[in-house]
């Protein structure tokens, strides 16, 4: 475990919202005054429900938005106050691997071209080096030369994950945000591409951002976990303690979902049961969004916002019900 | 021994493409008793869904064809019945819920209307009758405001409404089997609990049969009775889901259990990964389709392939010829499970009641 109290920090997001206008009385707020940081050569996790705003805080943090509120750092820097020089060092050094491999890839685009495209922009490599180097980094993410003059569709969905990698790492960045990287992949080659990322990250010291669905992957890969909630933090602790000591309702309910491998255990667990469906984040109310599921619920929860409290030095929580709370 | 309900022998179904032909599914045979959830996992494209499809007769002909085999259910053939004779029996006798419920649901038509579907032309029941039993599925399927969501269309839902519109859909006219084929892929984790437990009660009071394909070895651990593993279009692995995760004997099954990371596997422990790809099913190869990626293959692997024998004795069977007397003994790796080293540290705690 590493310890992030003397470490650098890499990323800080600072009070950022995205909204996005659906019309002119219709405000979806897919992420709502949301704050945390990253440290170097850190993984951090990102959890929740479906929609709750994970892919779009990552997006947020590679500029494709302008944030409604707050300010992104990155090495200490505000990243939208950067000149344009400083701007192209962002576009190289922080890189985005897609939900997606079969979208974000270019299918007119050969590997060679794919993977070689950034380091021509980035004037990384001469020219009559680029083969070579693009060869290096398919080796690298486990394929080899002979692919590099093939498209896209002749690879296997495990295969294109693999070249988005390859593409990601081309530029040598410092910091990747990886969206769902093996979720459309076979539960065989998740583990492949899982090893790789932790290699790269012991070799290069890379820091990631891995956004995930699966639980158990993310508890396995992060340092430290953040849960989403419509769009708000709900809790944010090492990884150890989260799965140890959850105490929002919702990461409780979340971990008690989790299907287990183990037959004897799986029939024997307790699942938490929520009521109903996930609220729209459309004109979201102030108040705690998870209330109306929420099984602790009170009249405050429904009428106020809980801000996030520390209740241990690297565990943060946002509800009213947790003791902090009730302190003098 | 519960009754069997539906039996599928030497089934060969597979494809005519200009690429050749794909020969999806070879040589599976397997049956499904009263009552029981009958799991069935295994690689993208191993064939999972060409299997439980062909006993809808929902795959399409052509391309698709029936190369050998036949499906026992009700004493009579699936394979040789006419489209006409089906549509008596899909959704009716044997219900079913796919992935995706976008594609699944028509678009244009009311919710209500779409779970009525299943009794028209059916003159045992009255509109009204069929109006009470959309409503009480609906409810029973854990959908809020019942006679609201009757009336919506399927976009104004959640996907995790739709999913169980499409359960209610399976459900309403009673059949005696259901086939899920991932139904639960892709939704969350609270929400695809729910929907297990749905499962899972329907199961239990109706005494329904269930065939459920996930990729997930959690969802199968939690909800199976029996489980088959499949690989490059075979059943390769066939048992109660104790034997299939705790006795593990197939190089193939072993392998998956080890490649994913569970809530106990140590951030410093390395997954294991399987490496290679799954055979080619232009030209499945003659021995055992896992022969290219096992670490154990031998060289009859690449030329026959092996029967399916009985592991113990018990009514578990591995297709591999490591089970044959004369193959080397090896220890193939299985889950231990957490209960067990629980049970040795205390056997007292177990009247205390299920919550931790
Ligand atoms: N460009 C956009 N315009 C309007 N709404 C958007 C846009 N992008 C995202 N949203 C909405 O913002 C919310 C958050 O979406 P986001 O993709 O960030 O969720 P997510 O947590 O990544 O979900 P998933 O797990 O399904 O990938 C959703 O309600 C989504 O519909
Ligand atoms: N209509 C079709 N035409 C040609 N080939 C097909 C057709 N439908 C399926 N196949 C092939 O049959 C094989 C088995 O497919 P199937 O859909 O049963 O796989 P699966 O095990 O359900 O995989 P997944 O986990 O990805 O759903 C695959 O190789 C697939 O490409
Ligand atoms: S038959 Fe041979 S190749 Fe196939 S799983 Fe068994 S040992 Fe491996
Ligand atoms: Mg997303
Ligand atoms: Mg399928």
């Amino acid at each position: 475990m590493r310890n992030n109290v003397d470490q650098k920090v890499m990323l800080e997001l600072d009070d950022v919202s995205q909204y996005f206008q659906l019309s002119r009385h219709k405000i979806l707020k897919a992420v709502d005054h949301v704050s945390f940081k990253i440290h170097e050569g850190e993984t951090v996790g990102l959890v929740g429900e479906s929609g709750c705003g994970k892919t779009t805080t990552g997006r947020s943090i590679l500029k494709l938005y302008t944030p409604n509120t707050g300010n992104i750092y990155f090495k200490g820097k505000d990243v939208f106050s950067f000149n344009s020089e400083e701007e192209k060092r962002y576009r190289k050094e922080a890189q985005m691997i897609f939900q997606n491999p079969h979208a974000s890839l270019n299918p007119r685009m050969t590997v060679r071209e794919i993977v070689g495209t950034g380091m021509k922009i980035h004037d990384l490599v001469k020219p009559k080096e680029m083969d070579a180097k693009v060869e290096a980094l398919l080796r690298q993410v486990g394929l080899n030369k002979d692919h590099m003059s093939r498209f896209p569709h002749e690879f296997s969905g495990g295969q294109k994950q693999r070249i988005g990698i390859a593409r990601a790492l081309s530029v040598d960045p410092d910091f990747i945000v990886c969206d769902e990287p093996i979720s459309a992949l076979d539960v065989s080659i998740q583990a492949q591409v899982l090893n790789m990322l932790k290699d790269l990250q012991d070799t290069r010291g890379l820091t990631y951002l891995f956004i995930a669905h699966d639980l158990s992957v993310v508890k396995y890969i992060s340092d430290r976990i953040i849960v989403m909630y419509l769009g708000t933090i709900v809790e944010e602790a090492t990884a150890e303690e989260l799965y140890r000591n959850p105490q929002h309702p919702y990461t409780k309910v979340l971990l008690s979902s989790i299907p287990v491998a183990d037959p004897k255990q799986a029939r024997k667990k307790e699942r938490l049961v929520v009521k109903g469906e996930v609220t729209s984040p459309i004109n979201p109310p102030d108040s705690c969004r998870f209330a109306g599921r929420c099984p602790n619920a009170e009249k405050r929860c429904f009428e106020e916002m809980p801000s996030l409290c520390d209740v241990s030095p690297e565990h943060r929580v946002a509800c009213f019900m947790i003791e902090q709370y009730f302190r003098p | 021994m519960p009754e069997v309900v539906l039996e599928v022998n030497n089934l060969e179904f597979s494809f005519r493409t200009y690429g050749g032909v794909v020969k999806a599914v070879r040589d599976v045979s397997f049956e499904v008793r009263q009552g029981e959830i009958l799991g069935i996992v295994g690689e993208s494209g191993c064939g999972k869904s060409v299997t439980v499809q062909s006993i809808l007769r929902l795959n399409p002909e052509p391309p698709g064809f029936f190369a050998g085999g036949s499906i026992i259910y009700k004493g009579q053939d699936i394979v040789k019945k006419s489209e006409r004779e089906m549509r008596s029996i899909r959704g009716i006798e044997i219900g079913f819920i796919f992935q995706d419920p976008m594609t699944s649901l028509n678009p244009t038509m009311r919710v209500g209307k779409q779970i009525e579907e299943v009794f028209v032309g059916r003159k045992a029941v009255s509109s009204s009758e069929a109006k009470k039993k959309a409503l009480d599925i609906l409810e029973l399927v854990g959908i809020n405001e019942p006679e609201k969501r009757y009336r919506q269309y399927p976009h104004e839902l959640s996907g995790g409404m739709k999913q169980r519109i499409m359960i209610a859909i399976a459900l309403v006219g009673h059949p005696g089997i259901i086939i899920a084929d991932e139904p639960t892929t892709s939704l969350d984790v609270t929400i695809e609990a729910q929907i297990l437990e749905i499962l899972k009660d329907l199961q239990q009071k109706f005494m329904t049969s269930i065939i459920l394909i996930t990729h997930d070895l959690g969802v199968i651990a939690k909800m199976c009775d029996r489980v088959l593993v499949m690989y490059g279009g075979k059943i390769i692995e066939e048992g109660d889901v104790d034997d299939i995760f705790y006795n593990t004997a197939h190089p193939y099954t072993s392998g998956l259990i080890q490649s994913i990371a569970t809530l106990d596997t140590n951030k410093d422990e390395e997954l294991i990964p399987i490496e290679g790809t799954p055979p080619d099913l232009f030209s499945p190869p003659p021995g055992c389709p896992f022969a290219a990626r096992c670490e154990y293959a031998m060289e009859i692997c690449k030329s026959i392939m092996p029967e399916s024998t009985s592991v113990t004795g018990k009514q578990h069977y591995s297709a591999c010829w490591l089970l044959h007397e004369y193959a080397p003994e090896v220890e193939l790796v299985s889950v231990k499970s957490a209960e067990d080293n629980k049970t040795l540290e205390s056997s007292s705690d177990e009247k205390a009641g299920g919550n931790v």
